[in-house]
């Protein structure tokens, strides 16, 4: 029982890495505009989807994931541009409702360019599995591991460590004040999209070798990294890691301890009841603010 | 350098070139005019104050020439530039910083964040932001002693000292302060304007809002009197003190 529970965890903790990954990119954009951004599970199936074509047309692995990641920046970016700037002023419901439709958009493009057919990524270093104190472990969950706790310490060093970082915050705190210290906060808004889709696509290409990817793939990858975004107290970016990797071990642990069936169930049970205990989150900013 | 606060008093405040000369400006919210027809001037090295009431157009004035609020017709320039379409981080990357009504720090950052976010503009210039940031520690020394709390947990007046810190990192030609007595204890009112004298003494140009309109007009050389978004009145500060409709509208005696 205590290898089968190790094997839960380590099962939750890769899950949870991805949803971490995505919470990571709601918790940017939202901090950058108070928006919560619904295209943010089509830049994981883009990522996913474009890095498997790449490799289907002969290019190497890394190759593939790296112009998957920077095209899903470019799609971030244009989304930002074309979308969201033009909608300035309007209030975050109506900028919101436009993410929602951006999301319908890319994933109608993602079906007309590769069907409805579900598509694999071959896994990064074979898929021998390894045991470690009793738990089988795919190599590619190692890859997911590694790779998240370094995107997630470069995002954290981000805000804590440069001026770019915290001017970002900046405009989430006071949008006014943002902009009469003279940060342009356009440019901030690009930078946010352009990394969370960057986010997204990594963790799209890192969970793709794992479950398969369709065009649908994005939905409910980002319904949960959202839902990590909100148990860690949204704007919070480390409070969505944390968040994201506690909603995946707890739908493990549903898994197979209850049943696979309500893996998705228990994961939004979990934050409803988050919501009702704690509205602000796990790990939100406890309003402190004297004035 | 004008805006080290530490460089020589500032030049004889006289007329002829102006350092920001604003003409016909007006702005408005939808249909709603909250300024109209403002023409205004304020020389290097000047400190002019602008009084009215609740609402008489204050903040807008000052946030329209700081690119925050929309100029529907008029012109602003500064240092001989036309600045009327520009937008905020480049007039403050010009040299107008503005201190905004309410004080409005980055609460949950810390003061020395906020300090190092007011000079976002002068970020390439690391040798002068660490003199200058010494040098706002000097001013407030209660910044200093705090300079790892957050913002949010300082008191009005700490916040207030932040807020004008925060601007004087942005390196001010021309520093834009609005309503600072706002909310403060008389004590802290004259700490604040003090510092306003002094700053104004080393060489900051300033224009000063305010709806206290005998301390403001006090420290002024000049001052303009704002009614329902029109320039009433403008004479040097003492005379306006002495008018017996300004005394009667906004001196309360």
């Amino acid at each position: 029982m205590p290898e089968q529970l190790f094997q839960f965890l380590v099962t939750g903790i890769t899950i949870g890495s991805l949803y971490a990954l995505v919470g990571l990119g709601f918790a940017l954009i939202y901090n950058a505009s108070d928006v919560v951004n619904f295209a943010q599970g089509e830049f994981v199936m883009l990522g996913a989807m474009t890095a498997i074509a790449l490799l289907n047309a002969g290019l190497p692995l890394l190759v593939a994931a790296v112009i998957a990641t920077l095209l899903t920046v470019g799609v971030g970016l244009l989304l930002e541009r074309f979308a969201i700037e033009p909608a300035a002023g309007a209030s975050v419901v109506t900028t919101i409702i436009i993410t929602i439709g951006a999301a319908i958009f890319l994933r109608g493009v993602a079906l007309l360019l590769w069907g409805k057919d579900f598509h694999s990524l071959k896994p990064f270093s074979g898929d021998a599995p390894i045991q470690i104190g009793g738990a089988t472990v795919l190599p590619q969950s190692l890859w997911v591991l590694g790779v998240t706790v370094v995107l997630v310490a470069l995002v954290r060093a981000f805000f804590n460590r440069t001026l770019l970082g915290k001017a970002l915050l900046a405009c989430a705190f006071n949008r006014t004040a943002a902009q009469a210290v003279g940060i342009n906060v356009k440019v901030m808004l690009r930078l946010a999209y352009g990394l969370s889709a960057g986010l997204g696509a990594l963790a799209g290409i890192l969970i793709a070798p794992i479950t398969f990817s369709s065009y649908e793939a994005g939905v409910m990858l980002g319904l949960k990294g959202f839902s990590a975004a909100i148990v860690g107290g949204i704007g919070n970016p480390m409070g969505a890691v944390a968040g994201g990797v506690l909603l995946g071990v707890l739908e493990a642990l549903g898994a197979g301890l209850v049943s696979s069936g309500y893996k998705d169930a228990i994961a939004f049970l979990f934050v409803l009841m988050v919501l009702f205990f704690e509205p602000t989150g796990l790990f939100g900013h406890k309003a402190s603010e004297r004035v | 350098m004008p805006s080290e606060i530490s460089s020589a008093p500032a030049p004889p405040a006289a007329g002829g070139d102006r350092l920001l000369e604003v003409i016909g400006l007006s702005s408005q919210y939808g249909p709603v005019r909250a300024i109209h027809q403002i023409d205004l001037g304020v020389s290097a090295g000047e400190l002019v104050a602008i009084v009215g009431g609740n609402g008489a157009g204050k903040t807008t004035l000052l946030h329209t020439l700081s690119g925050l609020q929309p100029a529907s017709a008029g012109r602003i320039s500064f240092d001989g530039q036309d600045i009327t379409r520009w937008p905020p981080h480049r007039i403050v990357a010009a040299g107008i910083c503005q201190v905004l009504e309410g004080r409005q720090v980055f609460a949950p950052l810390t003061v020395e964040d906020n300090l190092r976010l007011g000079g976002y503009r002068q970020r390439r210039d690391s040798a002068w932001l660490g003199q200058q940031q010494e040098r706002v520690y000097t001013l407030f020394p209660i910044l200093a002693e705090r300079r790892r709390q957050l913002a949010g947990t300082l008191s009005g007046g700490q916040q207030q000292m932040l807020a004008i810190g925060r601007a004087l990192l942005g390196r001010p030609r021309l520093l834009l302060l609005d309503e600072p007595s706002m909310g403060l204890a008389p004590l802290l009112v004259e700490e604040i304007f003090r510092v306003i004298v002094e700053l104004n003494g080393r060489g900051v140009t300033i224009l000063l809002v305010e709806q206290n309109a005998r301390a403001a007009l006090a420290i002024a050389g000049r001052g303009y009197i704002l009614e329902t978004g029109r320039i009433a009145k403008t004479a040097p500060a003492a005379e306006l003190l002495a008018d017996d409709d300004v005394r009667r509208a906004y001196l309360g005696y």
